[in-house]
Parts: C-alpha cells; structure tokens; sequence
C-alpha cells in the first residue's frame, strides 16, 4: 500500500513531478534537501547537485529559456549566493516554468543565521508563495509553475524547517498513483535579445515590464486561489463585524487553527505581492485585526503602509519559531497548560563530530598549535565545541580561505604564522576555489587545510565535484587537488596530501607548512564513517578507498606515503 | 485541540527514533485518521538529542507537541525522558529504555533518574536492553520500543503491524514483528504486575 504520509519537501518534488519539471538543480542545505534527493529518483527528471546555488539557478534559468520547466532548491542563505542571477532573472522572465525554492530555518536548527527571505521575494520583485502543510505544498509548487508561466517570472516558493520536516497526509491519490502532467510548452530555444540579453538599453525595457508584471500580480492576488478567507461561523452581515480576525501564512496558519479553529482568518498563500483590496475587505469585517508572521514584519509593515490598523510584532515575537502556544499567549488567550515540572538538572548532550570521525585529530593538533582557525560550514563546523575549542570564525560558505587572508594582511607578525583556515571538500568546491585564487594572485601567505571525508556529510551524503560521483551516485569525475594548486601557481613544496589517519604525518605536515611562505595547501583525506558504511552496502568501499589512497602520493613533508 | 493524540519520541541521534515515528504515523492514517508528525534533523541533531512529536485524531492542525500536551513519551534513553519532559502533560505515561548513554565530555551519568521519572510521570514500564537482546537484534531496538509504547494507545495493533510492513527496511519486516510483539508483551506484563502491586 502507497503512503500518504509526506514531509513537506517529498510533497514538493511530487508537485513538481507533476508538473512535468524537466530539471531539478540545487545545493544541499537543511532544510531543503530531500526535495531534490526525492525528485532524484524519478527517471523523468533530468536532476543534479550544482557546484552552488549561484550556478544551481543559472542552470534552471538556462533550462526554462530552452522551454523546459526548472525547480531550483537551496536553503535561506543559499538565495544569498544565488541573489545575482535571482534578481536580473526577475528581468529576463521565463519561457518554462521555473519555480525557486527557500527552505528558511526559524529557529536556525542547522543554520548560522534566521534571515527571512520573503524580503528577497520583495526586494527581486518575484512573486512567492508560502504553504502550510504538504497537501499545499505539493499543490502550490504546481501552482507555482502556472504563475510562472502565466506572468513570465520566475516564483519563490518559501518552505520552512517546520513544513519541509514534518509529515502529513496528501489527498487521495488516483488509482495507479500520482499521474505526471504534460508540459504545456515545448522544448526550443526562441532567441529574443530585447528579454534575454540584459545590456544597459535592455534592461531598462524590461524594469518596466518587471513593474507592470507586479501591478498586475497585485490586482490579481484579490482572487489568486492560493489565498482564502476562511468564516468557520458564517461571515458578518453587511455593516457588522466580527470581534477578532487573523491574517496569516504557512506553518503559523496551523497554530493559529490548533488554538481557535473558529476565529475568521485571512490565510495567504500568495506571500507577494500582497492584494490591497483582498486585506482591506476583510480588515473591515472585523473589530481587531491580528498579523501573525514568525520572523520579520512583512506582511504587517505594509497594512501598516496601507493604513490599515492591525497587532503585529507588538505581541508575536519576531525573533524565533512560533509554537501554538506562543500563538496563544499573543492573541492573549487562556493560561499557560499544567507542564510536567521537573528541576533535575539533565546535562547538556552537544553534537560532536562522530566517534572516530577521521577528521577528529587535525583539530586537536590544530588546539595543541595554538593557531588561530578560521573555520567554515559543515560536520567540521563542530570543531568549535568540547572536546576540540579549535575555531575561531565562521562566516559563510567558503569564507575560511578568504577571510583568513584578511587577517593575514593586518595581523601582527607573532599571529602570521598562526592562522590557518579548514574547509570541507564540498564547501571548496561551492566557493573555496575562488579564494585560493584569490591567495595566489595577490601574493599573499596562508596555510589553508582542505578537511576530505569524500561526500557533503553534513547535509546526509551528497556527491561533490571532489567525491567522484554525481547525483544518483551515478560515477564522475573528481578534481585533482594537487592539479588545480599547480594549476593555480602553487609550488609542489607547499602542497601536501596527509592521509586522515596518520596522525604523526598530519602533526608533522601542519608543523612545516606553517613555517613556509606563500599559498600552502594541505589536504587531509578521511572517508566520512557513515559514506563508507553506505559504499559498502553499495559494493564501491574498495574501489573508493584505493582512488583516494593514490590521491596520497604526494607529501613533501613527511608521513606515510 | 481535543481529541488529539500526541506522542512524544526522543533519543539520541542513530537510534531510530525517525522510523518508529513514521510506523506509528502511519498506522494512525491507516486508522482513517488525521495524521501530522514533525522532527528537526541537520547539524543540530549530530550526535545531540533528538525528538519526533506525532499527533493523531480527527483534525490536526499543528505538527508539533506543546509543552504540557504529550499523551505519552517513548525515550530511547533515560536521560532524554526527564529532558523532555516539559513537554508531557501531567500524569503522561512515559515508557523508556533503560540503557544510559554517556553524553561526550561526562565522565559520570547522573544518579536518581529512575526515582526522578517515577516521580513525573503516570504509568511507567522500563525496558530493559537486555531483555530485547534475548531475543530480537538490538537494531530493532526502536521496535521494540514502540512495540511496548503501544500498550498506551487507542490504536489497532493491526495497523500497526500492517505500518511495520509497509515502513520496514527490505528484509526486516520479520524481526521488526517480532521486536514489537516482544516490547507489547513486556509492557503488558510489566503493567499487570504493577496493578497487583497495588
């Protein structure tokens, strides 16, 4: 028997199955990334880790261009790296659809920062669309596409941890299961300069078209079927009004129903562009009108705007994730539940790299130097707590290598040859390679340790372009990191490749890189416990184990060859 | 909401916490009912705590347990059911395995978490690893778990067991059973003996 029961991110690559979406293009990012793993595994789709999500979006762009539907899936702080081409893609609109999904963090579970990325939405001038459970999110991802196509824009679609995480019933599937749509245009690429090719004259067309398309999202958003106004008791007679209304969206949609499943309430699922007219109609059939967001005020900021009177930030918290009872005691209902109150003091249990994780010695050897460590994002991030105290910054994806250099520059000379950046293999891959580049080519001097555990483990096992597979595992190519130093104008001396368990190499390597000069690149190599246990199962451990010990043939200084 | 469900699940990472939650999530839809779960995975999770809320009935509308809402609590580890027992209501029923695991960086497990969850909560069965060793792999450890959680719900054993056989992983259905039927016979005798105790 077929289940029912989906996270919300299984809902979304179903809909976008649906919809016949010809390519599915992303970077992992909890909590985004099951979407693509679960569109992965349909023959149909055309799927594939991109380097970035920069790259992840120009690839959907280029895709719905040449006529074929594009989902694009990224994390909040993914739509930062791929912001270049979301806002002038607003420009160029679409042919097929092309759907851009955000999986924002309230909370920030396993995330550096809680951006609220309906202000892109604004901002890129695309319209967005925010579910409140999976059923919606199967069905607005397929609306998404429509809205794609029928205003030529490229569509946001906001998920949240809350709905790509939890699970619930989709409606009743035919018989055979889920039927997959037809496309309703056809491959071809239509060279038309004027809407493509953003040149100065160009663009400055199309910031009207951008515009207009807007104003016409915004009077049709009054109807658009995403949006409901929902009157559990019948709705107020001509010139009465009912004492307490509530606007709202996504997740809190569903708190504000777990604590009144009677209270009238606007529900938007069209998040942008806001419908004056849809928000005034209803403002004026009740007595007090509510906003509740988690996050920023976006919604509430512009009724304000409007003049439209309404309680927002005022008594919702905008810092955090809402739980029914924090929705509660903002729209001061009733007393806090009678809680099981217990003052036994449980000791904290904090995530830690696994036990026997590979990586595991570079960071006490790195405590041991008492270097300065800047640090970048995934399992590696850990590094920071007990047992290791060993980083110092974190900033953003592939910042280790650049922000390393900044310190360099005005660090005094005792802390020169103490700083040291570590980064994984896929976030070298995602934005650390151009700031190697960057080291060489303005001459200047770092030890910067590339941790490989041969897979993006963080985020549950995706390939990368330094693991030797592609999505699906499916074989490929993986970059030679001694090649592309060499390439870059590395000399071989500063280049080392230290097997992860050679401990007296690693301390011994890391010792004499830190007293040469210029750009030094030591590249540790340790098989992710969790990937060798899936290759395997899969029957590729053997194989993948002697590929990366070739990898170790070069260390010029010391250790096991 | 009334005539909501909620049950409560945490561990630590790696225990199976996530597939016991999707079994009983399940079978409540197999049940013909409203069905919503939720848990937080990624980095936070490694190696940390690790929770999954399920809640069932007519109409769901929230996916996660408030505090003072859980019905029932399943812990994977002792600790874990006073860490999260915020989110019971009084008189929860709460039925844990009784296997500490050492949290990184502690040297000692702290003493008096028995007489502690005694105290918290209503009916209590304390499953011992050793008694699932005896007869079941210690993989499915998780279904043995939910196997004797079930004794607190409203909930067919027949959807259940037809849940364990769409959810297992291939070639487990059999000692996924097997651990379930296990961990419902411990709860139910653990339970009569206590009612004859008093």
């Amino acid at each position: 028997m077929r289940t029912r029961m989906l996270s919300g991110n299984e809902a979304v690559a179903l809909g976008a199955w649906e919809a016949a979406v010809a390519v599915g293009c992303g970077y992992p990012g909890t909590p985004s990334t099951e979407i693509l793993e679960a569109l992965a595994t349909q023959p149909e789709v055309y799927t594939e880790w991109s380097v970035n999500e920069k790259v992840a979006l120009e690839v959907g762009v280029g895709a719905s261009l040449a006529g074929g539907r594009a989902l694009v899936t990224m994390k909040h702080v993914g739509v930062n790296v791929a912001a270049d081409p979301l806002f002038t893609a607003s420009y160029l609109g679409v042919r097929a659809g092309l759907v851009i999904i955000t999986a924002d963090d309230p909370e920030m579970h396993s995330s550096q920062n809680e951006q609220d990325n309906r202000n892109y939405a604004i901002a890129a001038k695309v319209p967005m669309l925010e579910p409140s459970d999976s059923e919606e999110a199967r069905q607005f991802t397929k609306l998404a596409f429509e809205l794609s196509e029928a205003y030529d824009t490229p569509v946001f679609l906001r998920m949240t941890t809350r709905l790509s995480h939890s699970k619930s019933l989709i409606a009743p599937l035919p018989e055979g299961g889920p039927v997959r749509g037809e496309a309703p245009i056809k491959p071809g690429f239509v060279s038309d300069p004027g809407k493509y090719v953003m040149i100065p004259g160009n663009a400055r067309k199309r910031r009207l078209v951008v515009e207009q398309r807007m104003q016409r999202l915004t009077a049709d958003a009054a109807t658009h079927p995403a949006n409901r106004i929902e009157w559990p008791t019948g709705e107020p007679d001509a010139g009465a009004k009912a004492p307490v209304g509530i606007i709202t969206s996504g997740i809190p949609y569903t708190y504000v129903r777990e604590v009144d499943a009677d209270v009238p309430v606007l529900k938007l699922g069209l998040v942008h562009p806001l419908s004056p007219e849809l928000i005034r109609g209803f403002a004026e059939k009740v007595e007090t009108l509510y906003v509740v967001e988690e996050l920023d005020a976006v919604i509430e900021t512009q009724l304000k705007a409007w003049g439209i009177a309404c309680i927002g930030k005022d008594a919702f918290p905008a810092i955090g994730e809402f739980t029914p009872a924090i929705v509660a005691a903002g729209l001061g209902r009733g007393e806090a539940p009678a809680v099981v109150e217990s003052s036994f003091a449980v000791p904290p249990r904090w995530p830690g790299l696994c036990a026997g994780c590979p990586h595991d010695h570079v960071f006490n050897e790195l405590r041991r130097l008492g270097m300065i460590v800047s640090g970048d994002i995934g399992c590696y991030s850990l590094g920071v707590l007990p047992p290791y105290n060993a980083m110092d910054t974190l900033l953003d994806m592939g910042a280790s290598i650049t922000m390393a250099q900044g310190m360099d520059i005005v660090a005094p000379a005792e802390q020169r040859g103490k700083i040291a950046a570590v980064i994984g293999d896929s976030t070298f891959a995602h934005s650390g390679i151009t700031g190697l580049l960057n080291a060489v080519w303005n001459k200047r001097d770092g030890l910067y340790i590339v941790l490989d555990n041969g897979t993006t483990a963080m985020t549950g096992m995706q390939p990368n372009p330094m693991s030797g597979e592609r999505m699906g595992r499916e074989d490929s190519f993986s970059v030679d990191y001694e090649l592309l130093a060499r390439s870059f104008g590395i000399p071989a001396e500063n280049i080392g490749m230290v097997d992860a368990y050679d401990t007296a190499g690693i301390s011994n390597a890391i010792e004499v890189l830190a007293e040469r000069h210029g750009v030094r690149l030591l590249v540790v190599l340790g098989l992710c416990l969790i990937e060798g246990q899936k290759l395997k199962r899969l029957d590729k451990l053997d194989d993948k184990k002697s590929a990366r010990r070739e990898l170790i043939y070069l260390n010029p200084v010391g250790g096991k060859k | 909401m009334s005539g909501v469900f909620n049950v409560l699940m945490v561990g630590v990472g790696g225990q199976g916490i996530v597939l016991a939650s999707d079994v009983l999530a399940e079978a409540a839809a197999l049940a013909g009912m409203d069905v919503k779960k939720s848990e937080i995975h990624g980095m936070s999770r490694r190696g940390g705590p690790v929770f999954s809320h399920v809640r069932f009935g007519e109409r769901v509308y929230s996916a996660v347990i408030d505090h003072g809402q859980a019905d029932v609590v399943l812990a994977m580890e002792p600790m874990e059911l006073v860490r999260w027992s915020r989110w019971a209501r009084p008189g929860a029923a709460a039925c844990y395995l009784a296997e500490p695991i050492l949290p990184v960086g502690l040297s000692q497990y702290p003493d008096g978490l028995e007489a502690e969850i005694s105290r918290l909560f209503g009916r209590v069965v304390r499953v011992e690893l050793s008694a699932i060793r005896r007869s079941v792999p210690l993989k499915v450890r998780n279904t043995a778990l939910l196997g004797a959680t079930s004794v607190f719900f409203d909930l067919g054993p027949e959807y259940l067991q037809q849940a364990l056989k769409a959810l297992s992983p291939r070639g487990s259905y059999e000692a996924n059973q097997a651990a379930f039927d296990l961990g419902r016979e411990l709860a139910t005798a653990q339970l009569m003996e206590a009612a004859d105790v008093e």
